[in-house]
């Protein structure tokens, strides 16, 4: 898997943010690689520092307060969008890099019909004559999974729902044929038949048009259905990365081990879940050392007096840990699944 | 007469549910039923025009009926829009059912006066999903707990009631000097205990749980779902489990019902409902749960349903799911005949024409 | 500056330390008032000597004095010797709105002017030059121009503007609290009533809204005076707070309207709360904060409505002076004596510029979506 060409290459990305209380970190170092058509899901809690991260690459960050700081690069193709001019970058961000987000209802404008939507995406991004982007729209839609594509073109965007409305939003998204879908919990807002639904289109689309998918959520059920590999971050840091089979099945890092831990699982009711104790500290704020020390059942002195380094665990390159007992501490935690 | 294994075999050593007793018509609550819900629908009107003049109804719950247990969880599960938090607050009488008898320990919630509705609210509790929107803002999280003790005149002095505030906070594992504090100054799950030590001031023995863990973040959802359970056990309440979460709902509840369009379409134990669904649309649901669990072989064969939930505006004559059920034996019966919860199985029971197909392959 | 130093200073001087640490608000407020009060005892200290036993206003002027200068002093002290304040509760809502809005200088400016235009209007009876309804000389001092004896000159009447000015804040200033202290209490109530209880009640009073809005408060004003001859304080008061309050209601209402769906409210209802208690603890606690910008915008407006109304000869009737009546006074004279109608007309515009800067701040500071 790793032996496809990189194409999105993310170097010790830094998003910090000036708040009343403090600078927020929000992102801290976050390094990771995109290959051309896999997929990679970002997971993490809320507050972990994904969202911003997958916002940082398309640089969506309001600045102020927000602001990518200096040595941090996103190499897309080879070339450097942070330096990329707000033109170029216009551009990329139409026809190479799309983004879709969790709320699909609050992404749409209400005033407009769905079909214009679409229309204005095809037209701006392919040049596309009013009539071609209508039949280039309904053919989308129909490819998106909507049955009665004319009808629904016409529709205003209450009319549709939810899940509709992803797929309209993966419709629009779709329009320029980007080579790097950025998916922001997707399925997030949607119930459990229709997150499926939208999920296997998205894996049947990345398919088809062979894109790169960068997944972000929270939920570990959905990392496991479409992704590759997996990145997992806390406290704006990556704190494991690995294949999905690896992460899911062999945490390395207490905090990924505790986040299965946590999980209630197919296994007996009787057993205690495992939570992690206590809560995320603030980005303001992070604790000193290993930002999981806090809440970490196994944290010893050093971790406290050093931040340790995401290193490769002995001889698995693509498989890096953040813990200075990474090695010492073999296999998932009692309990997890 | 009822669902609960155990008290089947109590009674009569067999069971003996059909979609009549089932639906409570000939009543008769066993000793240990706390609260017998028998065909509660709720209609909401659908105001349009200048006069709001309703011309339609959304029918949010369209009669169910249950039975809980003493000390039992039932989970109640469903995709958004099925009725289920409607069911919740109906139960309680937070709104006015539409129809329906509600008894709750031999008695009928709707010949109560006033001084036993409110004697009602101090056995009837419930917690909330949204661990934002639950406080109110503006008191202090001790000034919310006396107050309530305060109006159920529960503790003679004020220092009684302080320090009952205190025993309730360390139950849900926060501290003393918390209670002079604001809902903004807590994180997500410790508001959610607060909303549960609200709930459990007035000393409940039901707790209608309404979504409680879908709002927080996955490491603090264990801890809450680790409280409910530990209470549970330490005071011996009777949980109603709402939430939309398959994995959650089975591993908190002792039973479990499935929600449709606002009917119940399968119910039974856990365990039961979890390896062997009957219904289309409960298979349907646990194979669309994304399965996480990558060391337990080959994956299930998905069942893929198509289209979305019909408008509870306009709900389908016959079985609410027939537009999207994946049945290969569907026909026009299921069309226009709206099915009844029938047995199928020891305290098993689904709400589907057909005789259930054989499990695949797994 | 070290602890005790800083509690000395500010025994002599309040709030100069506040000031002086950049909280210009209370220090400046403080030390404002400490020095002018301070002053006005030392060139006014027969007058307020006198107070005490002169009628009412000037009693209460003479206690305002006492009350301001106590105040000053006390809160000075009182806050230099807890540095950072004794927390031990919570943060409350109210005091991060108060936070976020000591933050904003120039509302912090509108309600600096605020309280100096009230304390002014209270302690009217120490420091004003002349009897607002003395005729001076009618020969020689009949539209006398600013300065010299008569500081804002005097009107067609040979009285003194500046000390009708002050007496006229009196009036409007009480007016203006009353009146909207009246449409605040009524219009909260209904709103809160009619939203959160909805239904036919709710259909009801909106309609009752609809109609007091829509009911001319002129033809009112014009029909009570002829019924009753005579336009006293009471009576503006009363009309002005009785039509004023739809406004506030509907905000209410609305605000109720969403804050009956938060499950804070619900929760209460299955704890059992009567509706009384919902509505008066948990309600309108919530709502307060729309309710004081409201009302904060609301009496400039009303101190507008009653300069209108006394300008088109509606309002109070000579020889009573109100800023609306002054204004309208001098609107003859505007060539030939400026004065008379300019220096009323300024009050009005700078109490009002004050009132609304205020209540722009406040609700910025109050704005519930930049916190939960």
């Amino acid at each position: 898997m790793t032996t496809r060409p990189d194409l999105l290459v993310v170097t010790d990305l830094r998003t910090h943010f000036t708040t009343e209380v403090g600078v927020a970190r929000a992102v801290d170092g976050v390094s990771f690689q995109v290959g051309m058509g896999e997929t990679l899901g970002i997971v993490g809690e809320s507050g972990c520092g994904k969202t911003v991260t997958a916002l940082s690459i398309l640089q969506l960050i309001p600045s102020p307060p927000g602001e990518i700081l200096k040595g941090s690069s996103i190499l897309f193709d080879g070339e450097e969008l942070l330096k990329a001019a707000p033109a170029r970058l216009r551009e990329i961000r139409g026809n190479d890099i799309s983004m879709i987000f969790q709320e699909p209802m609050t992404s749409l404008n209400p005033v407009l019909k769905v079909g214009h939507q679409i229309e204005e995406a095809l037209r701006l991004h392919r040049g596309l004559s009013k009539s071609e982007a209508r039949s280039a729209g309904v053919a989308l839609l129909a490819e998106v999974g909507i049955s009665d594509p004319e009808e629904r073109y016409d529709c205003y965007p209450h009319h549709l729902s939810g899940g509709m409305l992803q797929r309209i939003m993966i419709a629009i998204a779709l329009s320029c044929e980007p080579r790097v879908l950025i998916a922001d919990e997707p399925t997030t807002a949607l119930d459990v038949t229709v997150q499926a639904q939208i999920l296997d289109l998205l894996a049947k689309l990345q398919d088809r048009h062979g894109m790169a998918l960068l997944l972000i959520t929270h939920d570990l059920g959905v990392i496991a259905e479409v992704c590759d590999r997996v990145v997992v971050m806390y406290g704006g840091q990556i704190v494991e990365t690995g294949t999905t089979q690896d992460i899911l099945t062999r945490p390395e890092h207490p905090y990924t081990q505790g986040l299965l831990a946590s999980l209630p699982g197919s296994g007996d009711r009787d057993v205690r879940l495992n939570p992690i104790p206590g809560t995320v500290p603030s980005p303001v704020n992070w604790p000193a050392g290993c930002r999981f020390r806090d809440r970490c059942p196994v944290a010893e002195e050093r971790c406290a007096e050093s931040v340790p380094e995401l290193l490769p665990l002995s001889e698995e390159t693509t498989r890096l840990a953040r813990c200075w007992r990474v090695g010492s501490i073999g296999g998932p935690v009692e309990g997890s699944t | 007469m009822t669902f609960d294994a155990e008290v089947a075999s109590d009674a009569d050593g067999k069971s003996d549910v059909d979609a009549k007793s089932f639906a409570g018509v000939n009543g008769g609550s066993g000793a240990d039923v706390l609260f017998d819900v028998q065909e509660l629908r709720k209609y909401f009107p659908v105001p349009r025009g200048v006069f709001g003049r309703s011309v339609g109804q959304v029918r949010a719950v369209d009669g169910v009926s249950f039975r809980l247990h003493r000390g039992e969880t039932l989970g109640l599960v469903g995709e958004s829009g099925c009725g289920k938090s409607t069911t919740g607050r109906a139960i309680l009488h937070l709104i006015e059912p539409t129809s329906g008898r509600l008894v709750y320990d031999r008695q009928d919630l709707a010949e109560l006066d006033r001084a036993q509705i409110r004697e009602f609210r101090r056995r009837a509790q419930i917690v909330f999903q949204d661990p934002f929107g639950s406080l109110n803002p503006r008191m202090t999280v001790g000034g919310m707990l006396s107050e309530v003790l305060k109006v159920h005149r529960i503790g003679e002095t004020g220092a009684d009631r302080s320090g009952r505030v205190q025993e309730l906070l360390e139950m849900v594992g926060l501290h003393a000097e918390h209670a002079g504090r604001y809902p903004h100054e807590f994180s997500g799950g410790q508001r959610q205990r607060i909303g549960i030590a609200r709930a459990l001031a007035v000393e409940p023995e039901f707790i209608v749980c309404d979504e409680p863990v879908s709002a927080l973040d996955v490491s603090v959802q264990a801890q809450v779902i680790n409280l409910l359970r530990d209470l549970q056990k330490d005071l011996g309440l009777t949980y109603l489990f709402i939430a939309h979460d398959l994995a959650v709902v089975e591993y908190v509840s002792d039973r479990v019902a499935v929600m449709y369009l606002g009917k119940i379409v399968e119910m039974a134990e856990a365990e039961e409902l979890y390896g062997n669904p009957l219904h289309p649309y409960t298979r349907a649901l646990l194979s669309a749960a994304p399965d996480r669990d990558l060391k337990a072989g080959p994956r299930r064969e998905r069942i893929r349903l198509s289209g979305d939930v019909p408008s509870p505006i306009r709900p389908p004559s016959g079985c609410p799911f027939f537009a999207r059920c994946p049945h290969p034996g569907k026909d026009e019966e299921c069309e226009t005949a709206s099915p009844l919860l029938e047995e199928k199985g020891p305290n098993h029971v689904a709400a589907c024409c057909k005789d259930p197909l054989p499990r695949d392959g797994g | 500056m070290t602890d005790r130093r800083r509690v000395i200073l500010s025994a002599l001087l309040p709030g100069f330390p506040q000031l002086a640490a950049g909280r210009w608000g209370g220090g400046g407020l403080s030390l404002t008032v400490w020095l002018a009060f301070v002053g006005l005892l030392l060139t006014r200290w027969a007058r307020f000597a006198a107070g005490w036993g002169g009628p009412l206003d000037h009693k209460i002027a003479s206690l305002t004095v006492v009350a301001g200068l106590i105040g000053a002093w006390g809160w000075s002290l009182y806050d230099v010797s807890n540095p950072g304040g004794v927390k031990q509760s919570g943060v409350s809502q109210w005091s991060l709105a108060a936070r976020a809005f000591r933050k904003n200088r120039i509302a912090v400016a509108g309600v600096l002017v605020v309280v100096w235009v009230y304390l002014i209007a209270l302690v009217t009876p120490l420091i004003a030059p002349h009897d607002p309804a003395a005729q001076a000389s009618l020969l020689t001092a009949r539209m006398v121009g600013p300065g010299g004896e008569f500081v804002l000159g005097t009107d067609d009447l040979a009285r003194d503007v500046l000390s009708r000015i002050l007496y006229g804040a009196r009036i409007s200033l009480s007016i203006g609290f009353v009146a909207v202290g009246i449409s605040v209490t009524i219009g909260t109530l209904v709103g809160a009533v009619s939203g959160y209880l909805g239904g036919w009640v709710d259909t009801v009073l909106m309609r009752f809204v609809d109609m007091v809005i829509s009911f001319p408060r002129l033809v009112l004003l014009i029909s009570l005076s002829a019924l009753f001859d005579t336009n006293s304080i009471l009576m503006i008061t009363v009309v002005l707070g009785f039509t004023q309050w739809p406004g506030t209601a509907r905000v209410v209402r609305g605000d109720v309207l969403s804050l009956r769906e938060r499950e804070f409210i619900e929760a209460s209802r299955a704890l059992g709360f009567s509706r009384r208690r919902i509505i008066l603890r948990h309600v309108i606690p919530n709502v307060l904060s729309s309710v004081i910008v409201v009302a904060t915008l609301a009496i400039g407006n009303v101190i507008v409505l009653e300069a209108g109304l006394s300008f088109l000869g509606l309002g109070l009737l000579p020889p009573t002076p109100s800023w609306g009546s002054m204004v309208a006074g001098g609107r003859d004279q505007l060539l030939g004596a400026w004065w008379m109608s300019t220096f009323p007309g300024l009050a009005i515009v700078l109490t009002v510029v004050a009132f609304n800067l205020a209540g722009e701040g406040l609700r910025d500071a109050l704005d519930p979506r930049l916190r939960t």
